[in-house]
């Protein structure tokens, strides 16, 4: 195990699409498309004397994701251009931000196999996107839709250690975009991409090695993947005495290999420049507190309380709070006073079941809190049986009445009073008094009589009390 | 006798001429002169009208600069690369003018791109001086300029990056003006240098100047740089006393000590504006700027501008719109569009700006730029606490010969001809006028004045003109048949 002398080394940069109204710098509308070239302006495609305009809207969403990534602020926002020639990009140049970024020296906080780590962030800067491309044999297509679709780029330090780790952080920045309501963050649609440099230092060593980077990765198990390879790859030429070299490569998912795409020398210089169409930006303090306030307790506070106050074990907290829906649903039947623990496993058993079966969100379903909190007290009081419970679930499910009406509508509500339940009991004994004799002789017909007190209520006699008092009165 | 805006409106409205009939005359006229002097890219046949204005300027016929865009009409910024490009929006200059009833009836010839100084390099030919047909008019505004000297239009709207507007009204003897920067948004204005762009107007009198920019001026959400409007109507302040107002001459650029000929006409000329500045009670002052400030005037202009334009004109690749290129990959596609779109004066610039903005030369080449840019502006700005307004001959002489200039780069040439750049480097209003003739070719002369004071500066201008005999003047060329 040679391998275990390195020590590995991970940064991301990860872009996730934001989103707004229209673009980041044009009035086109911002909305995935699947219908090429539906939504783009003059603006987006860089005809000549076009300008740009900042999207308010993006900018604050930006700020938003600085504040939850416990960044810095600038005073002023400026935006500088990235020139570099390619059909994807039909100015020639990305605006982006290079001087003073919308955040600077955060920290987001992971959680790998139960322990806490701090992943540094280097930057967080808003930036357009480019057109996609596809590629066929004799020409390709560019579809223009992507194009300055407000973009925030999330840079690392270098400070991740393994592919675990990577994922942690990218599944823990996926959530802080989906609890701030700032993203759609779905990787299927390539509104979150990242790329991932990985270097392996020698155990000891206090300088970095020389990093590679993988550009475009769009799932986060390719990511996991990738790194996996890579690592393997470069420890394969250090256990030979090799030197790694400054490159790009591109991980071929297929494969699951690395390729090089082109060295350190090949590098392209950007010329970054400040954008003489964007005058700096003044952010108001008052504004960023504005936003401060409109942030949301996040995923990693609630697993925190859900776990530690509210005792709940840590798989169910962690999926309860994946979801930001799920977890508002879950606190709103809290704030009904339903029973953190409960209600808990109501959610992550039926609920969450139910959810998967029919492949719907939290928010398409007809059960609402409030339903789910009255139908789990209808059963802690007894009212209806834990069985005839999964009965009106469905029902809730399928209707969206209130568990009361359901009841009623079944006639499910349990028979808890115990003169009644007597009656039932000595008139089913009257009916069966042979069955008396046996019972008394060892026979197992106890169960005969509890089913005909059952047929006789329907089900609504409550369970426990129908024993005890059928038991009293056969002893009798 | 070409007739005025103010001229055509009181026509107009009396029912003595229509907008139709002066649109006529205007593209008959353009179509007289284009041979000799080739001011258009595009003349318009097409009488179009918004007849639901009463602004001052509607029914007049105008000309645009052929690098603003304009939906459905060919618009090439004379290059090659761009030769049948067909925009699809319209320059909010532009729609203001056509939501104006101002008529378009042409789009004028400019250096390639708007690049260069001479009106020599658009991709349909060179424009000729309507005074002179041996001579240039100068640029990058060069067709706009020469339509407004022949008379074929009572204005014509211009770009000016350096001096593109003011050095070619001094040449043709009209009025140029570039008010201050944001006060016309430049959305629609194909870009050159995007810090130092401004839109502008070209007149045969001051009068007529203000009048326009009543019309195109104003903030544009479209523009993040474009100014708050001012709520100024420019005409009500033109003609008001400018007894008490202090100019100043910068000494280093009018030193003659070499007693070069040509730029002794030019002083005398220049002393001759200075009385009839006096006679109206303006003083004029000498003040003394470091030379080597202004001798930095134009590496500065060139490093900043030809960074700008680099990425500026990175759209031009023939994928999205203008002249498709050949090729097997993207890359050669947009190399060969590139190369045969371009003249190599504009590749020229492009291969300056593209060193300058790298990495290990931008902070020497283009941040440094940047920082004299400020000192100069600081300085002018520190001097404008004392006076309204600075003063200047608009250039070292009259229009050269086609092939007289030269690239040496003299002090004179560095200065004298190059000191307009201030206007743009501090975005001030500024104005040339003519002010005389040398060798029966006209000289101009310029004032410009502090940020936001485009009203004071129209106000000097036009008290100013009227104290001297060429207003309303038409190329001599333009008064005899050819």
């Amino acid at each position: 195990m040679v391998r275990l002398m390195y020590k590995t080394v991970i940064g991301l940069e990860v872009h996730c699409e934001l989103k707004s109204n229209s673009k980041n710098f044009s009035t086109a509308r911002n909305s995935y498309s699947t219908i090429p070239n539906s939504n783009v302006s003059v603006v987006d495609l860089g005809f000549p004397g076009i300008l740009p305009v900042v999207n308010k809207e993006a900018v604050k969403n930006s700020i938003k994701m600085a504040i939850a990534m416990n960044c810095e602020i600038p005073e002023y926002l400026t935006f500088e251009r990235k020139n570099y020639f390619y059909p994807d990009l039909p100015k020639g140049y990305q605006i982006t931000q290079f001087k003073h970024p919308i955040g600077t020296n955060g920290y987001v906080m992971i959680n790998v196999n139960g322990e806490e780590k701090k992943i540094l962030i280097h930057d967080t800067h808003l930036e357009e996107d480019t057109a996609s491309l596809d590629h066929y044999p004799a020409y390709s297509l560019i579809d223009y839709n992507r194009c300055g679709v407000p973009l925030l780029e999330t840079v690392t330090e270098p400070c991740m250690n393994s592919a675990d780790e990577a994922v942690a952080f990218l599944e823990g920045l996926r959530s802080i975009f989906l609890y701030c309501d700032t993203s759609y963050a779905r990787s299927d649609r390539g509104q979150i991409r990242c790329d991932v440099n990985v270097s392996l230092m020698k155990e000891g060593d206090t300088e970095l090695g020389t990093k590679v980077e993988m550009k475009n990765i769009n799932s986060f198990s390719s990511v996991k993947e990738a790194i996996i390879c890579e690592v393997k790859r470069q420890s394969e030429i250090l256990d030979k005495g090799g030197k790694v070299l400054q490159e790009t490569r591109r991980f071929d998912e297929a494969e699951g290999v690395t390729y090089p795409m082109r060295s350190k020398e090949d590098a392209i210089d950007y010329k970054y420049f400040t954008d003489p169409n964007l005058p700096p930006i003044k952010i108001d303090k008052e504004w960023i507190e504005d936003i401060r306030k409109s942030i949301p307790k996040l995923h990693n506070e609630r697993f925190r309380i859900y776990t530690s106050e509210y005792s709940i074990n840590e798989k169910d907290a962690y999926t309860i709070v994946r979801d930001k829906n799920i977890s508002d649903y879950y606190e709103e039947c809290l704030s009904l006073s339903g029973d953190p623990k409960l209600v808990s496993n109501w959610l992550t058993g039926s609920v969450i079941g139910y959810l998967n079966k029919y492949s719907l969100t939290i928010d398409e379903i007809k059960m609402r809190p409030k339903m789910l909190v009255e139908l789990i007290d209808l059963i802690n009081s007894g009212k209806i049986s834990g069985k005839q419970g999964k009965e009106v679930f469905e029902k809730v499910m399928d209707t969206g009445k209130e568990p009361a009406v359901v009841i009623s509508e079944l006639g499910l509500s349990q028979i808890g009073d115990e003169e009644t339940i007597r009656g039932i009991v000595l008139e089913v004994i009257d009916e069966n008094k042979a069955l008396v004799d046996d019972y008394k002789n060892g026979k197992r017909v106890f169960d005969y009589f509890i089913g005909q007190i059952m047929k006789k209520t329907k089900g609504r006699a409550n369970p426990s009390l129908a024993s005890k008092i059928l038991k009293e009165e056969l002893d009798k | 006798m070409a007739l005025s805006i103010k001229e055509m409106r009181e026509k107009i409205d009396s029912g003595s001429v229509s907008s139709e009939e002066l649109f006529t005359e205007s593209v008959n006229l353009a179509k007289k002169y284009q041979d000799k002097y080739n001011p258009f890219v595009t003349i318009i046949d097409k009488y179009e009208i918004d007849k639901s204005s009463d602004s001052n300027l509607s029914g007049i016929p105008y000309a645009l600069k052929d690098n603003i865009s304009t939906k459905g009409i060919l618009t090439t910024a004379s290059s090659n690369i761009l030769k049948n490009y067909v925009p699809v929006y319209d320059a909010t200059i532009y729609k203001k003018l056509k939501e104006a009833g101002a008529v378009l009836m042409g789009k004028t010839v400019l250096d390639e791109l708007a690049m260069g100084g001479t009106g020599t390099t658009g991709h349909t030919g060179v424009v000729k001086n309507p005074w002179n047909s041996e001579r240039l008019i100068g640029g990058s505004s060069a067709g706009s300029a020469a339509s407004v000297a022949l008379g074929i239009v009572p204005f014509a709207i211009g770009s000016d990056t350096g001096d593109s507007i003011r050095k070619p009204a001094a040449y043709g003897g009209v009025v140029g003006f570039k008010p201050t920067y944001g006060r016309i948004s430049r959305y629609g204005l194909f870009a050159f240098a995007s810090s130092l762009d401004h839109l502008g107007v070209f007149a045969r009198n001051t009068y007529d100047v203000a009048m326009v920019m009543n019309v195109i001026k104003g903030h544009d959400e479209r523009d993040m740089t474009s100014l708050p409007d001012d709520d100024k109507n420019y005409l009500d302040t033109i003609d008001n006393e400018v007894a008490g107002k202090k100019l100043f001459y910068i000494k280093e650029i009018l030193d003659n000590s070499d007693n070069d000929k040509e730029l002794a006409k030019v002083i005398d000329n220049f002393s001759m504006v200075i009385k009839k500045c006096e006679s109206l009670g303006i003083e004029v002052c000498e003040e003394s700027i470091d030379k080597d400030l202004l001798l930095a005037l134009y590496p500065t202009y060139m490093s900043i501008s030809c960074a700008e334009v680099t990425s500026n004109d990175a759209n031009l690749t023939g994928i999205h719109f203008g002249v498709r290129g050949e090729g097997n990959t993207p890359e050669e596609i947009i190399k060969d569009a590139r190369t045969k779109g371009f003249s190599e004066l504009i590749k020229r610039r492009f291969v300056l700006g593209s060193y300058i903005l790298q990495k290990e030369n931008q902070e020497k080449l283009f941040l440094n730029a940047c920082r004299i840019r400020r000192m100069v502006v600081d300085k002018i700005n520190d001097l404008f606490k004392k006076y309204d307004g600075l003063i200047m001959p608009a250039a070292s002489g009259i229009a050269p010969k086609f092939g007289e200039g030269t690239d040496k780069l003299s002090d004179k040439y560095l200065m004298l001809d190059n000191h307009l750049v201030i206007g743009n480097f501090g975005g001030f209003p500024s104005i040339t006028i003519p002010s005389g003739f040398v060798d029966d070719m006209p000289l101009g002369i310029n004032i410009t004045g502090r940020v936001c004071e485009d009203d004071v500066v129209l106000n000097m201008a036009y008290k100013l003109e009227n104290t001297m005999d060429y207003v309303n003047q038409v190329a001599k060329d333009g008064e005899i048949d050819v």
